[in-house]
């Protein structure tokens, strides 16, 4: 036990003594929380705080064309500016200096209104028809379709075209909705005041996020951001852990104590201890940036009430994990060229698998297999349960023993691997 | 006593034997110097003996324990003065000393009394918290030898533990090194200061390809070897005047 101490005290000031890297490991991911959380939190607000400038050209020039430009500027997202031909609107957003441009068809207000005439008074034709059969025919014209052009700069990313296309789908929808509606108001009475269909929208949603004992909590974008972050730049842990590892096989301490009576086991143990620590420390440095200033950045607050114990079960399940995966490439890994860009590489690709970057449930199912083998997803998955779910210690047990049983796992080959290499 | 019988060690990729069947016997409070060229197989003996190399084939016991049997026994029995300085330049020397002391299962007022008194022994006490990587090459020698033998240990094996080093500190390591064999201490010894272990030591061995090729006191094979008068003639006479440069 002594030497477990000795080794824990020696990894202390090791890591103190490089103020440096000292601030890197505990600046870097406060920096990199702040950051995604603030990039996030204003693609959410895009919608109502930013507006994005498209570019309009408008052939048309009449009611579709105002209801398109109406509804896209009472939106609160866009600024249109407007342009008086396609070919220069194209160009602009070919350059990158729009993200879109919106070309709506000469006469597009004209055939709609004719089209919809005519479906009109082709059924209101068929309901006469029953009386005075083959007097009128029900569809007079062919009319072409016409189509709205919409002009995306090929940097966007399809997401947001996704989002721009159902949004604009969905408002020429409902102007054709209301054309028809007006066309039967006007065949069915000479009185422009009278109302006979109510053109509200007769169908809304409500976003509903169960929770427990019937509350309502609809999750911001910091409960969503901090978990994931946090788990990101834990796991961040095993690049100077690793390097630590290389520095003592170079500087010959290493080798050292290997002529010394003391276990493999018992030096990482002062390593596990003392980097496990950091893990912890960061995870409430950010959850004190998460509650007292993202508030003063204008970002939503963190909200950790009632869920502090728990938060901090799984945060050092996730260190221990992580410690782990690091005490296990320092131990193989022979130079820091080796050690740092691996470490760091895979630290992204099992961000990548975990679901960090992007939800597991919208991958690939090979790839929605593969994450289920990675530690992030576990410790994701309980920072979840516990930040959003509002779980009990007894729904996070699968998780924190998936992590735990994974640091075993990492330390055990660690060992097994340098007993196999420096046996005597 | 250590007992070293038909000692090889053939690394992977080579063609060669470092260590070539070699059998030894070093009697108990001996200074042992293992000299010979560059690449001549004194390192590879010296870290198959303190448990950093494993032999391809052959055996040996240091007071009677292997490594294979009694590892932590034997371990706690040895110390080594690596070439390099094997010490953590961002402590201090105080803390170095303490951390290796640790580890040897040395702690409170007796691991502070062993490392004051050999830091004092040493000329260093002054020094005690300061930082190692403020420190010169030789006050770096003897703190890696201070950390090799603050645990008293009953071997002790050192890797040409005067290199690069002044007068004065070379001074201070051999005197030290002089009163711990005066205590008890095997020691065993490499160098390339032939003068310096012909004064040092009461036995020597030249060793060449991996090979001992002459044993024995060193006045007495300065004796024997025709128109010698100094170790380093009889080590040139025996190995011979050619380059021994290896990569």
């Amino acid at each position: 036990m002594h030497k477990l101490w000795a080794s824990t005290y020696k990894e202390m000031l090791l890591l103190v003594r490089d103020i440096g890297g000292l601030a890197i490991l505990f600046i870097m991911p406060l920096l990199l929380l702040i950051v995604i959380t603030l990039v996030q939190d204003s693609t959410f607000k895009t919608i109502t705080d930013t507006k994005l400038p498209i570019l309009m050209v408008d052939y048309d020039k009449g009611t579709v064309s105002e209801n398109i430009n109406k509804n896209l500027a009472e939106s609160n997202s866009f600024e249109i500016i407007t342009k008086s031909s396609e070919e220069e609107a194209k160009e602009l957003v070919l350059k990158g200096d729009y993200q879109l441009a919106i070309v709506i068809p000469e006469n597009l207000s004209v055939d709609l209104d004719q089209k919809v005439n005519e479906n009109v008074d082709g059924i209101l034709a068929k309901f006469g028809l029953e009386e005075e059969e083959g007097s009128i025919p029900i569809v007079n014209s062919k009319m072409e379709p016409k189509e709205v052009k919409l002009y995306f700069d090929p940097a966007t990313q399809q997401s947001f075209k996704s989002a721009v296309k159902n949004g604009i789908d969905r408002m020429i929808s409902k102007i054709e909705t209301q054309t028809i509606y007006r066309a039967f108001q006007e065949q069915l009475t000479e009185d422009a005041s009278e109302v006979i269909f109510d053109t509200e929208s007769f169908i809304t949603f409500t976003e509903i996020v169960p929770g427990k004992n019937s509350e309502n909590i609809i999750p911001n974008s910091s409960q969503h951001n901090v978990p994931a972050w946090t788990l990101f730049a834990i796991f961040f842990i095993i690049l100077p852990l690793s390097i630590n590892m290389v520095n003592e096989k170079n500087q010959g301490t290493f080798v050292r104590l290997r002529t010394h009576p003391v276990s493999y086991a018992t030096v990482l143990g002062g390593k596990t201890l003392v980097y496990t620590s950091v893990c912890l420390i960061q995870f409430a440095l950010m959850l004190l940036v998460g509650v007292f200033l993202f508030p003063v950045m204008g970002l939503p607050e963190l909200d950790v009430s009632g869920r502090l114990p728990l938060l901090f079960v799984v945060a050092l399940f996730a260190g221990l994990a992580a410690v782990g995966l690091g005490l296990l490439l320092g131990t193989v890994a022979r130079t820091q060229e080796q050690s740092a860009p691996f470490g760091a590489t895979l630290v992204v690709i099992l961000a990548a698998l975990g679901g960090v970057w992007v939800p597991v449930f919208v991958m690939p199912k090979f790839m929605q297999l593969l994450s289920n083998i990675s530690p992030m997803n576990w410790g994701l998955n309980a920072f979840y349960d516990v930040f959003l779910r509002h779980s009990g210690f007894a729904e996070i047990i699968p998780e924190i023993a998936l992590l735990f049983g994974f640091f075993v796992v990492t330390t055990l080959i660690a060992i097994g691997y340098n007993q196999r290499k420096n046996a005597v | 006593m250590i007992q070293i019988n038909q000692l090889s060690k053939k690394y992977k990729g080579t063609d060669f034997f470092s260590v070539s069947n070699l059998d030894l016997i070093i009697h108990e409070k001996e200074i042992f110097g293992l000299l010979g060229p560059n690449g001549a197989g004194k390192t590879t003996l010296i870290s198959m003996l303190s448990s950093l190399l494993k032999p391809t084939s052959g055996s040996f016991s240091i007071n009677g324990l292997t490594y294979h049997d009694n590892k932590n026994e034997l371990k706690q029995l040895i110390g080594i003065v690596p070439q390099e300085y094997a010490l953590y330049p961002s402590l201090t020397a105080y803390e170095n000393l303490s951390y290796f002391g640790s580890m040897y299962g040395l702690k409170g007022e007796e691991l502070k009394d062993k490392i004051h008194g050999h830091l004092k022994t040493l000329g260093l006490d002054q020094f005690a918290h300061k930082r190692i990587k403020a420190f010169s090459g030789g006050m770096k020698r003897r703190i890696n030898l201070i950390a090799s033998i603050l645990h008293q240990p009953k071997v002790l094996f050192l890797d040409e533990p005067t290199v690069g080093v002044d007068v004065q500190s070379k001074n201070a390591i051999i005197a030290h090194l002089l009163a711990l064999n005066e205590t008890g201490t095997t020691i065993i010894y490499t160098s390339h200061h032939l003068n310096e272990a012909e004064n040092f030591c009461t036995r020597v061995a030249i060793i060449d390809h991996g090979e001992i090729v002459c044993k024995g006191f060193p006045k007495e094979l300065i004796a024997a070897q025709e128109n010698a008068y100094n170790l380093e003639e009889v080590f040139l006479s025996q190995t011979g005047k050619a380059l021994r440069d290896h990569a």
